[in-house]
């Protein structure tokens, strides 16, 4: 058994927290207690039927505005996995929110509503989706139910997500037709739409392979802390510790330091004071090394012949998060992993339109929810993947220098010449 | 299968570890809150794996209500001093005395509200800055929202309108004076999870966690302890069964549940069998409002 952490995307009322209300509810992963206070307050709204809608509607604020306004994540386990599910909303102007919820996940389902086809939203929630490199979607085309489960409805809308699919360079797209609503093609297959020759949605989630998505070549290894003991018996201990975010490490590997260039080689690896041979990612791990050379929390221990960029100038996709606009001239503090570093904008090339993929030269500074491609400068090296490369090691967050907020999301692309 | 599988509870843990280490390798003053439940004690195993051979780099901090299981106290002692880390203990009851505090009243009086003013004086007695917890986002639907660094102003308040996105696993840990982060390490875990983790780990637990025969008083089909806290009426219907706790909290708001589970497998089948959810089923201070746990959070509670 693994872990599948998908997202859902949707525009309002295309379905969203019925999808997901109907997950928990099919693989019973809804209790008692948890159902009779979603009756109480089904009653209050004076539905006659439960509305599994409310599973999903996290804090009283929102229940009052009767929008969901954050992300939240929901929890439920089939006998071969373990799914979590952030459920970010699909109100036009929580673009952040899919970025915060997307940027956790393997997965992504965007709702189509069966009567209404593409629309502007499944295209910025699909460009959202390439951005941020989601190895999986899912096309989840919702309400079947309403447009009399017909085939042509499906295909029509497979075909026009196809040229979304092929602009964006998508490569593991599925389309399954459902009806959240009454079950339809969620856990089982349905026999209202027999035309139909895939697999049922819960069914898919369950096989969708993760595991080849984990990068097994290029070791990268960000130390958090670095542990010593100093006692009598462990007295000259120093041992590195982080997460083997991609790639493996063995014992007597060579490795280089960066930023600093220093080498040596990996004297062990443990957990929890017990020694292993070989380390995988996603294993968190301490590391010892045979030489005794300044290694502090930021640095990065990779292989000697496989090495990131060091790079303190470079070109990212930002996307926007805050109120106050991103300009050029603008400071913040760059977070990658556990480094930390200030940075200025040193440029904003264009800012990209979700929409459409349009180009406009012509800005100055970003606004909340904006997409743009800048150039920063930070104070001292980085050392990163390009994000198209190495998710895990290519993503960056900014954050305010006065108000400690983060307020972008960095995607790290090219070098700059 | 890649030979490099990595199971969920494998994922977990890293992630995790992970988290701890953050904590460590950002805050000046960190603490671990135990609360002697077996979150708290699946932390304390997860700290054992990310900090050894090294000390805890924070201490254990136990806010005690004075309601606590005898059982309970005697196994957060047991374990501070099996794994030598410091432990800190503040009282309730001195708040209450120092502060003039008033006490909860009626039949199940709880001094669940009143943690809040020891946990807030001790996070400004020893200025921490990060205090770790073992909530779970799916014991509730207010923490389903909530972040893994979850930022609180000096008065602990959390908004959940100011809450920071949180990317990849990426946790932006700074703050301004005066302000502290909550982490919840487990946040990701599910109840059954953790039991599972439990398990596969050895953990030892508090026995209140296993079936044991106990005086009780049933009210509103929940089994409450009798116990000096509680106020027995005339007409009380006060019985022995056998049960369990599957949360440990104060005696005057956790129910048992009436069970013969006496190894970690039992429990694990009940679970699995189990329709209500956790604290539905045990708390009885989160049945007043739907909106119960959200109030308490914005005032500063965990
Ligand atoms: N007929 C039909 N209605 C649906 C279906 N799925 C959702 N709905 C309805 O569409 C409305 C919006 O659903 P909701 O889940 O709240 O949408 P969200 O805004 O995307 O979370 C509600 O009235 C649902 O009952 C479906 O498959 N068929």
């Amino acid at each position: 058994m693994d872990i599948l952490k998908l997202i859902t995307a949707g525009s309002v009322d295309d379905g969203k927290s019925t999808l997901i209300g109907r997950l928990l509810y099919d693989s019973k992963s809804i209790l008692i207690d948890q159902l009779e206070a979603i009756e109480k307050q089904s009653k209050n709204k004076e539905q006659g039927e439960i509305d599994l809608a409310l599973l999903t509607d996290g804090l009283r604020a929102e229940r009052e505005q009767g929008i969901t306004i954050d992300v939240a994540y929901k929890y439920f386990s089939t006998p071969k996995r373990k799914f979590i599910i952030a459920d970010a909303p699909g109100h036009i102007q929580y673009t952040r929110n899919m970025v915060t919820g997307a940027s956790n996940s393997d997965l992504v389902i965007i709702l189509i509503d069966a009567r209404h086809g593409v629309i502007e939203q499944t295209r910025r929630h699909s460009i959202i989706a390439s951005l941020l490199q989601l190895p999986h979607i899912v096309v989840a085309i919702n309400k079947m139910d309403l447009v009399e489960f017909k085939e042509d409805v499906y295909n029509n809308i497979v075909i026009e997500y196809s040229k979304v699919a092929a602009q964006l360079g998508l490569k593991d797209v599925t389309y399954i037709p459902i009806s959240a609503l009454n079950g339809d093609n969620i856990v089982d297959k349905s026999d209202k739409m027999p035309w139909y020759q895939g697999e049922s949605l819960l069914s898919f989630l369950e096989q969708v392979e993760v595991e080849k998505d984990i990068n097994y070549t290029d070791a990268r290894f960000p130390v958090q802390y670095v542990i010593r003991p100093q006692t009598e018996e462990l007295h000259d201990y120093r041992g590195y510790a982080g997460k083997l975010i991609s790639g493996v490490f063995a014992k007597g590997d060579k490795i280089i330091v960066q930023p600093s260039g220093l080498t040596s080689k990996i004297k062990s690896i443990e957990i929890g004071g017990e020694e292993i041979d070989e380390a995988y990612a996603p294993q968190s791990v301490v590391l010892q090394l045979e030489d005794d050379i300044d290694v502090s929390r930021g640095d990065v221990i990779v292989p000697v012949d496989n090495l990131p960029h060091v790079e303190q100038e470079v070109d990212v996709l930002v996307c926007w998060m805050a109120n106050k606009p991103f300009a050029a001239g603008n400071r913040y503090f760059l977070q990658i992993n556990s480094r930390v570093v200030k940075t200025v904008v040193k440029e904003i090339d264009y800012r990209l339109d979700v929409n459409s993929l349009e180009k406009d030269y012509s800005i100055k500074s970003a606004a909340l929810n904006d997409v743009v491609k800048a150039k920063i400068k930070t104070a001292s090296p980085i050392v990163f993947d390009e994000y198209d490369k190495l998710r895990v090691n290519g993503g960056a967050i900014l954050i305010d220098e006065t108000s400690l907020v983060t307020v972008g999301a960095c995607m790290i692309q090219t070098l700059n010449p | 299968m890649s030979k490099y599988h990595f199971d969920y509870l494998d994922n977990l843990e890293s992630e995790a570890i992970h988290i701890f280490r953050e904590v460590a390798g950002q805050f000046e003053r960190p603490a671990l809150l135990f609360s002697g439940g077996k979150d708290s004690i699946t932390l304390v195993h997860l700290a054992l794996k990310a900090f050894r051979p090294g000390k805890f780099p924070f201490p254990l901090v136990h806010i005690d209500t004075g309601h606590n299981f005898p059982e309970a106290l005697a196994f957060r002692d047991h374990l501070a001093e099996k794994i030598g880390e410091k432990l800190i203990v503040r009282n309730v009851e001195d708040t209450i005395k120092a502060k003039g505090l008033t006490e909860q009243k009626g039949k199940f009086a709880s001094r669940n509200a009143l943690q809040t003013f020891t946990l807030l004086d001790t996070i400004e007695e020893f200025k921490f800055d990060a205090c770790i917890g073992g909530a779970r986002r799916d014991e509730e639907k207010a923490r389903a929202k909530e972040r893994i660094f979850s930022v609180r102003d000096e008065f602990g308040q959390w908004d959940p309108k100011l809450q920071r996105p949180e990317l990849w696993n990426t946790y932006n840990g700074k703050i301004h004076k005066g302000e502290n982060v909550r982490v919840f390490p487990i946040s990701n875990w599910t109840e059954l999870d953790v039991w599972n983790y439990i398990r596969r780990n050895n953990i030892e637990l508090p026995s209140i966690y296993y079936a044991h025969e106990r005086e009780v008083l049933e009210y509103e089909n929940q089994l409450v302890a009798t116990s000096e806290f509680i106020r027995v009426d005339p007409g009380d219907s006060i019985v022995r069964k056998t049960v369990r706790y599957r949360t440990v909290g104060d005696m005057t708001c956790t129910a048992a549940v009436e069970s013969n589970a006496s190894t970690i497998e039992d429990i694990i089948s009940e679970i699995i069998a189990t329709k209500t959810s956790e604290r539905g089923e045990t708390r009885i201070d989160d049945r007043v409002s739907e909106a119960a746990m959200e109030d308490r959070k914005k005032n500063g509670y965990f």
